[in-house]
């Protein structure tokens, strides 16, 4: 670490500045240690809960108004509630209500956790493969607590569908549970990879246009094209941070209502 | 890069990350101390990520498990914050806002309703008492175009009366006139075949001889 090669380094530097894994480092800030475990608070709790603030305190301080005729921020929260209400009722009925608050709260972090991360500098939370499983464990974990807590056994109809011949039913049964446990994977892993591979990609053009510029006049030319390259994936981007967050609300909604009516679509 | 979890993800990104081997410095100095305290199982990837001067050690960072704890404990406890401040506030208070609006423009679809039925039977009322005023109008009309009809049938009626009245008093005043006129008509009559006789024959004839005669002649 302290010997640098004899250009001083500037290899090394320019070397990290354009690795694209480094922004998903997660450097601790405040150490914790308990039981031997590591629970210190890094950059990634700091984003964690700057999300959960940011979106709260949004959602509050537009709100405060209360106003009949709503301010355009106002308008904001209130389509984003009824955005997901309508989402809810759609997806899995109107009992399906009760869970509005978690389905809310999860759209928002989500969405909120992405844009923050497009800031430069700022740490996506979603692009840890832990953070977006333990949701997709959370979502998951719901449907089945409640799914037992609502129809005992008879949540386990969620596994046999109705009208198939006697003979293939084990297989669509065996077919069933598969997909049912792969959901947790692929909702953790949609999220995931989309944030993580768009902000590699938007690096990697990025690092493009910086070492592109070092190469004298023919490469600030040749930079442009990268360049053009970093702003249209930056639109993009946004685009996917608002997507994935609502895919993963409208998937959550579906099963939810597997959790709400089994056996029954 | 031999401690490198053969994912197939993460392969392109750690070859780049093998060319920065001075990284993680800035977190080391703590990845030393807790690295060393983790679960023996994970410990080469941990120390991967901790002493980033050894080149080609640096495990993919979402997959660096020696974080998950920590990422797991501030994930609850934030979301969990979230969750509650949302439940708790945020969604009674969306919910009141819009049932609020909800019920305010229902309330004032009733209210325009209710004002629109005033309006209607204002309306109706109102070209009521006009068909009532035009119905009165023509009855006031016709009654006085009646009586003034009347008045000047009557006035007709006496003026013809005393007309009338006046015709017969001249019809009788020229009868009496010419009965009188008749009258004397014998006796000048008289007076002058007298007259006559004695231009004629010079004698005298009685004056009941003349009267006889004039009404002879007269007849």
């Amino acid at each position: 670490m302290k010997e640098y090669p004899p250009d001083g380094g500037k290899r090394e530097r320019l070397a990290v500045s354009n690795d694209p894994t480094h922004q998903f480092l997660v450097n601790k800030i405040v150490p914790i240690e308990i039981g031997g475990i590591d629970f210190s608070f890094t950059n990634a709790s700091l984003f964690m809960v700057a999300s959960a603030a940011v979106a709260a305190g949004f959602l509050y301080m537009t709100t405060s108004q209360r106003g009949i005729i709503p301010s355009r921020m106002q308008s904001v929260s209130e389509m984003s509630y009824e955005f997901i209400a309508s989402m809810l009722r759609e997806g899995a009925g109107s009992s399906g209500m009760k869970f509005f608050p978690m389905v809310f709260s999860l759209f928002m972090f989500i969405l909120t956790a992405n844009l923050l991360g497009m800031m430069p500098y700022f740490f996506t939370v979603t692009s840890q493969i832990i953070v977006t499983f333990a949701l997709a464990l959370l979502v998951i974990g719901t449907v089945i607590l409640y799914g037992f807590y609502k129809h005992g056994f008879g949540f386990l109809k969620l596994f046999v569908p109705q009208g198939v011949p006697g003979a293939l039913l084990p297989l669509v049964v065996a077919i069933e549970i598969i997909s049912f446990l792969s959901r947790p994977i692929s909702l953790s892993v949609r999220l995931f990879a989309n944030m993580l591979a768009g902000h590699i990609t938007l690096k990697v053009f990025a690092g493009f246009v910086a070492s592109l510029g070092a190469l004298g006049a023919l490469g600030v030319g040749g930079a442009v094209l990268p360049l053009m390259m970093t702003v249209a994936l930056t639109g993009l981007e946004f685009l996917v941070a608002f997507l994935q967050a609502y895919v993963f609300a409208v998937l959550t909604c579906m099963y939810l209502n597997d959790a709400v009516h089994p056996g029954g679509h | 890069m031999s401690a490198t979890p053969a994912k197939a993800e993460s392969t392109p990104i750690t070859i780049a990350q093998a060319e920065t081997t001075t990284q993680t410095h800035s977190a080391a100095p703590a990845g030393d101390a807790q690295g060393a305290a983790a679960p023996a199982g994970e410990l080469h990837t941990e120390t991967g990520v901790a002493h980033g001067e050894q080149p080609g050690k640096g495990v993919f960072p979402p997959f660096d498990q020696s974080t998950f704890a920590s990422q797991v404990l501030w994930l609850a406890i934030t979301f969990g914050l979230f969750y509650l401040i949302m439940s708790k506030v945020i969604v009674p208070r969306i919910g009141s806002i819009l049932e609020t609006r909800h019920d305010r423009i229902a309330q004032d679809l009733d209210e325009a309703s209710r004002l629109k039925s005033e309006a209607d039977s204002a309306i109706a009322t109102y070209e009521q008492e006009l068909a009532d005023a035009r119905a009165k109008g023509h009855a006031i009309a016709s009654e006085a175009r009646d009586a003034a009809k009347a008045k000047a049938e009557a006035e007709r009626l006496k003026i013809e009366e005393s007309l009338n009245a006046k015709i017969a008093a001249a019809e009788d005043r020229i009868a009496g006139i010419k009965e009188k006129a008749l009258a004397d008509v014998g006796a000048i009559a008289e007076d002058t075949a007298a007259a006559v006789v004695e231009q004629l024959i010079g004698g005298k004839a009685t004056k009941a001889e003349i009267a006889a005669a004039v009404k002879l002649a007269a007849k």
